[in-house]
């Protein structure tokens, strides 16, 4: 029995989606929605596709095909609009390293419009336990300071849409546990629609609440979690994600089996 | 256009520039170097010619001031845009709601500051040390500074422009573009001393016209004002030309996807 439909607003979407990079599809005809208040993970494999269809969502990238809408616009036509409202941030991106903390979160602040910039920006550094990060220079951080450091930036404009591109790469279980729990709470009180990638399926299972698998620009996979490794012969998302990192669509046989 | 997130922008340099004092030496250190080089070699020509010669060795100084002023701008630019390579923050700022134009607005702010610092510092040197006034230019100083700082904007633009294409390889583009104009602009002699087929050439941009009005003020006090219109419609020309190219440029690295492979390099 399929789930029933998911009542509330879209707020993202990919339509058929494509991208070719010399002939080689590395999106193709990729389409999902993303819900308010959902936490959505994009999996796959290094070269799966999914930092492609992250950059074509953000507009760094354009795709060959198909037509993305964010808050039901077109988000070619109306990306700044688009911008305003959503945020991002990534293990593979950095706040300038020679200013203070304090410092680049006012410029961003500044930049997305933050009524009371300072306020706001206290306020989500205690949530994240890096207040006392305020006055250090941010290229003398460590790697879990700065990803939380990311993050403030990631919800300083109250963003309804939130793309996190592996917020927890390169942290240790402690501080990867405290980022997952500050992310989920902080979504749940906005009801914020987050797209999320990720290596560690811990991640996954504890923060998304529907994943999609991609494998070579295709979704091969799509469902909560729980639904996913229940249809399969696996006993883990990680398993999961190893057979179809290997075998892609071959995923299907051992489920069928099950089934009948 | 939103002024606030152009000031925004200007702050983050602002806050780099007052974090990083190598980085205000830097903007002062290369131009009184060659201002005292320049200073000396017309000090020691000036004693051992006559008074006429004397007078037109001085055009080397106001040239030299007025190059700098030029290069001031294009570096504004381009540095700027390269200080968010540098840092990573590029990807930031693109998935921010910045529009290019407010991006480029930021950084032709930041030039004119740079250009401003520059400009004290060299008149001060040049005025104590060398008993040139770049003040007898008058209120032709402005229309100058005017007309150079554009062509800097738009040669920032084209750096830029051919950074973006052609990744951190080409960094050093952002130093180099001013020098590939520098000898057919006429900055240290007039156009009728050029060889006769750099001239049609020379007149084709901008600065010629203004260091030639520059060599006019300074003999005679006065110069044809049909060069500061010729200057500033070609200037006009040169900015939208510039712009077009880093428009089309950078919806280039989007359509190929360099741009995040440039961001995250």
């Amino acid at each position: 029995m399929s789930a029933p439909p998911d009542t509330r607003e879209v707020i993202l979407e990919a339509r058929e989606l494509t991208r070719e990079f010399d002939g080689v599809k590395a999106l193709d005809r990729f389409s999902f929605k993303l819900h308010r208040g959902e936490v959505l993970g994009l999996l796959g494999a290094n070269g799966a596709g999914k930092t492609t269809a992250m950059n074509c969502l953000l507009g760094l990238t354009l795709p060959t095909g198909g037509d993305l809408f964010a808050f039901g616009l077109p988000l070619h036509q109306h990306r700044i609009a688009i911008l305003q409202r959503a945020n991002f941030s990534s293990a593979y991106t950095a706040l300038p390293g020679n200013l203070l903390v304090r410092q680049n979160l006012i410029v961003f602040a500044r930049i997305y419009g933050v009524k009371e910039p300072k306020k706001k920006i206290a306020e989500l550094m205690e949530l994240l336990e890096i207040s006392h990060l305020a006055d250090r220079v941010t290229g003398q951080l460590s790697a879990g300071e700065s990803t939380r450091v990311n993050l403030v930036k990631a919800f300083l404009n109250d963003p309804e849409l939130l793309m996190l591109d592996e917020p927890t790469a390169s942290l240790d279980p402690d501080i990867a546990d405290k980022v997952r729990k500050v992310v989920r709470k902080v979504q749940r009180e906005r009801n914020i629609g987050i797209l999320y990638t990720s290596h560690n399926m811990r991640d996954i299972e504890e923060v998304c609440d529907r994943v999609i698998f991609l494998h070579k620009g295709k979704i091969v996979r799509e469902g909560t979690p729980t639904d996913i490794v229940a249809q399969s012969s696996s006993t883990n998302l990680e398993d999961v994600f190893i057979k179809i990192a290997r075998d892609g669509e071959v995923i299907d046989e051992p489920a069928k089996e099950k089934q009948s | 256009m939103n002024f606030n997130t152009i000031s925004a922008l200007v702050l983050r340099y602002l806050y780099l520039y007052t974090r990083s004092p190598m980085r205000l030496v830097e903007l002062v250190f290369w131009p009184v170097v060659d201002l005292v080089v320049w200073g000396n070699v017309t000090v020691f020509i000036q004693a051992n010619s006559d008074a006429k010669f004397g007078e037109f060795i001085l055009f080397f100084l106001g040239a030299m001031i007025l190059w700098d002023i030029m290069f001031r701008a294009q570096q504004g630019v381009a540095i700027s845009f390269l200080e968010d390579v540098w840092t990573r923050n590029l990807l930031n700022i693109f998935v921010a709601p910045v529009r290019t134009l407010e991006y480029v607005s930021a950084t032709f702010i930041v030039g004119t500051l740079r250009i401003a610092i520059t400009a004290i510092v060299l008149s001060l040197i040049s005025w104590f040390g060398y008993s040139f006034n770049i003040f007898q230019l008058e209120w032709w100083l402005i229309p100058f500074f005017a007309n150079l700082m554009l062509f800097g904007w738009s040669l920032g633009m084209m750096s830029t422009a051919l950074i973006l294409r052609w990744g951190q390889a080409a960094e050093s583009l952002a130093w180099a573009v001013p020098f590939f104009f520098q000898p057919v602009v006429a900055v240290f002699y007039p156009v009728d001393k050029m060889p006769a087929w750099s001239q049609p050439i020379a007149w084709c941009f901008p600065p010629t016209y203004i260091f030639e009005g520059m060599r006019d003020v300074m003999k005679t006090g006065s110069m044809n004002w049909n060069y500061l219109w010729i200057s500033t419609g070609l200037n006009v020309l040169f900015l939208a030309v510039a712009g077009c190219l880093f428009l089309w440029i950078l919806n280039l690295t989007r359509k190929r996807g360099l741009l995040t492979k440039f961001a995250t390099q």
